[in-house]
């Protein structure tokens, strides 16, 4: 039966359906089904899936935030029970998110938190026009493991500069990585402020922000 | 007959401004703190930043804006007319990359960038205006000491273009208090800011916030520009599915919503400056999250937005001309070349966009000289199908016979330049085996370094070119001295 059931949870997360995906979730919890092996084996398999078919074109965006709807009202079901059984699902990192000191442009910034999120990051989103000492007091705030800053205008980039800048004044530099994304920003740019990855999209940053934890796990 | 084209009924257009209109009451406008007293004594209603703006202002405020007006190149002579169907073309501006003809890769575009920019668009008649078309990194780099800081990039661009050209000339600040600095750079240009008023050189573009948020620089800006009397471009940006309405009529809605809020926030401060109901809409890509600025759809926004400003009796702008190919290629062609056209059929005032590539993250030169080209086969075809002589062709026959030998006419020979447009060796004509490269890419490129090489810098007197000096020095000092 929870083949059946996880095949389900698997469907609704694809199909969107935070109503569906909510309520086969009770349905996991009334049956004694495991809440965390419900986010492991159904809903998670899910989003994974979503991704790869945004990755190979046959899924779109508003079709990935759909997803990303429905595995949030799903784990908004489950995590009572979770927290009650101690088997939290373990976030695979904490990101801090803001948009550079100036750029009211977040919906760049947005995607990629919810991308994020529902593939279980711990976002703190700052925001829009969030200035580098923001930045600095949350990382620390919250012992974040990346910190995202996005850049829409070409005029905002240098915030980006700024942000890394702080990061280092405050010696969380090279354990905190710094991501930065954003419609002019180019791998050159991140490379020329030492920035440690960016990315064109947000299913790229959720593979970048994957990678930059498996090196944080490696160097630890 | 002017041939035209049109993307929206009257209906349509009257039922986009009723739900603008209702849009700009609720769920209202995102306003900046400068433009809230004067908002407040005109009677509107601000919380917490949000401005209701009664339909009956905003027609108050349009009944204010000038139909049309002209910019004036650098000899006085009228040289853009902002209004009716008239068409113009500028480059695209703005840009932080330039493509490099060699290597083929985008790298940081600029001084020199900008400069050959100007010396190619100058000597191009298909551009009756200039534009600050790249940011020119290496002048405001920052840590450098001795160059100006990165606050006042957008005056440095506008000083360097107008020492190379006597064009009329298509630009915007980037901050509030860059903008005094500019105009007092085109005040020195005109010989006074009286001058300047009545015989302006530039527009300023000017952009709300999607959706309906006019930001404290916009707003700051339309106040300051309004005060002026410089004239405002309003450059909205609606991304259709993004920061928008999914569907074309719905961004074209939230377009005209913020245009409006503009129009009014600008009339109050300054009635009677001129403003041009300008943008640069784009669909959103579902794939990218990008602005796809070749898609078939984006030009229909432009279209269908201009179309709105003219039914209102407005001077517009749009954003056309440009592509998403990383490279001047045959997508490059086909997409610039075909929003050129439906820019040009729809008579929007000023069209802005020409050498940009990867969806206005990129310029090229050589991209610029072949848009040139397609500009002008769209001039051409709104020109239209005009009658030559008395008769259609009868009158040639008379002379001819059936011996074919039109070219020997004398109307063949008064008529065909102005019947046909001659193109530059960009286009291959030309048999197999020609001595003209098949690639387009290199032909351009000549093309280029021919404009360059001929190209002769306007001089200017000392005076103005030592007050242009002193006031890149005093707003270099002034941003130096904000920043610390």
């Amino acid at each position: 039966m929870p083949d059946q059931l996880f095949g389900a949870m698997l469907q609704s997360i694809v199909d969107g359906a935070p109503d569906k995906a909510a309520e086969l979730a009770r349905q996991a919890l009334a049956e004694g089904v495991d809440p965390l092996e419900a986010v492991n084996c159904g809903f998670a398999v899910g989003i994974t899936f979503a991704g790869d078919q945004f990755g190979c074109g046959q899924m779109f965006l508003p079709d990935l935030l759909a997803s990303a709807e429905a595995m949030k009202a799903a784990i908004s079901v489950l995590e009572p029970e979770m927290l009650k059984r101690g088997s939290q699902r373990e976030a695979l990192g904490k990101v801090v998110l803001g948009t550079a000191r100036g750029d009211i442009h977040d919906i760049g910034k947005n995607l990629v938190a919810t991308i994020l999120s529902a593939s279980g990051f711990q976002i703190f989103d700052l925001g829009t026009s969030v200035t580098p000492e923001q930045f600095v007091a949350k990382t620390k705030e919250v012992d974040a493991d990346i910190v995202g800053v996005s850049a829409l205008l070409t005029t905002t980039m240098a915030g980006q500069k700024a942000v890394i800048e702080a990061l280092d004044r405050n010696g969380l530099r090279p354990r905190v990585k710094a991501i930065i994304g954003g419609a002019a920003v180019t791998s050159k740019w991140a490379a020329e402020i030492g920035a440690d990855g960016y990315s064109r999209n947000a299913i790229d940053a959720l593979e970048l922000a994957k990678s930059l934890m498996s090196k944080t796990t490696a160097h630890a | 007959m002017r041939p035209r084209i049109q993307l929206l009924s009257p209906e349509l257009i009257e039922r986009i401004l009723r739900e603008a209109f209702e849009l700009l009451m609720n769920p209202g406008v995102r306003v900046g703190s400068a433009v809230v007293e004067q908002l407040q004594s005109a009677g509107v209603e601000v919380h917490d930043g949000v401005a209701r703006i009664h339909e009956s202002l905003v027609r108050q405020c349009l009944a204010s804006v000038p139909r049309d007006f002209y910019l004036y190149n650098r000899q006085g002579e009228k040289a853009v007319h902002y209004g009716g169907d008239d068409v113009h073309f500028d480059p695209g501006s703005c840009c932080v990359q330039m493509l490099d003809p060699e290597t083929l890769e985008a790298r940081s575009s600029e001084t020199r960038d900008l400069v050959r920019i100007v010396q190619v668009a100058e000597a191009l008649p298909q551009f009756a205006a200039q534009s600050t078309a790249v940011v020119c990194t290496d002048a405001v780099a920052g840590n450098d000491k001795e160059a100006a800081p990165s606050a006042i990039g957008d005056l440095y661009r506008l000083f360097v273009v107008l020492q190379h050209s006597d064009k009329p000339i298509v630009t915007g600040s980037f901050s509030a208090a860059g903008l005094q600095g500019m105009i007092d750079l085109l005040a020195a240009d005109s010989g006074s800011p009286e001058k300047l008023r009545q015989q302006p050189r530039a527009v300023f573009d000017v952009c709300p916030s999607p959706p309906l948020n006019w930001s404290e620089f916009g707003s700051h800006n339309l106040l300051d520009l309004a005060r002026a009397g410089a004239p405002a471009e309003i450059v909205s940006m609606p991304l259709a599915g993004g920061t928008a309405p999914v569907t074309l009529a719905g961004s074209v809605t939230q377009h005209a919503a913020e245009t409006l809020a503009g129009i009014t926030l600008h009339q109050l401060a300054g009635p009677g400056s001129p403003i041009v109901w300008g943008g640069a809409p784009a669909i959103f890509d579902m794939r990218t999250g990008g602005a796809p600025m070749g898609a078939v759809e984006t030009a229909m926004l432009n279209m269908a937005c201009a179309e709105v400003g003219k039914h209102l009796g407005l001077p517009t702008h749009g954003y056309l001309v440009a592509t998403d190919s990383k490279f001047v290629d045959a997508q490059a062609g086909a997409e610039s070349a075909r929003s050129a056209m439906l820019g040009a059929l729809t008579g929007i005032n000023m069209i802005s966009g020409a050498g940009m590539i990867e969806s206005l993250a990129c310029f090229s030169v050589e991209k610029l000289v072949i848009d040139a080209e397609s500009i002008a086969s769209a001039q051409r075809l709104v020109r239209g199908i005009e009658v030559g002589g008395e008769t259609l062709a009868t009158a040639m026959f008379a002379q001819t016979g059936l011996s074919g030998e039109f070219l020997k006419l004398k109307e063949t020979r008064a008529l065909f330049r102005q019947e046909q447009h001659i193109p530059s060796p960009v286009i291959d004509r030309s048999a197999r085996g020609s001595e003209l490269p098949s690639d387009i890419f290199k032909r351009a490129r000549t093309r280029v370094d021919e404009l360059v090489s001929k190209y002769r810098k306007p001089t200017l007197p000392e005076d103005v070119l030592r007050k242009f000096q002193a006031i890149v020095a005093r707003e270099a000092d002034r941003a130096r001295m904000a920043a610390r």
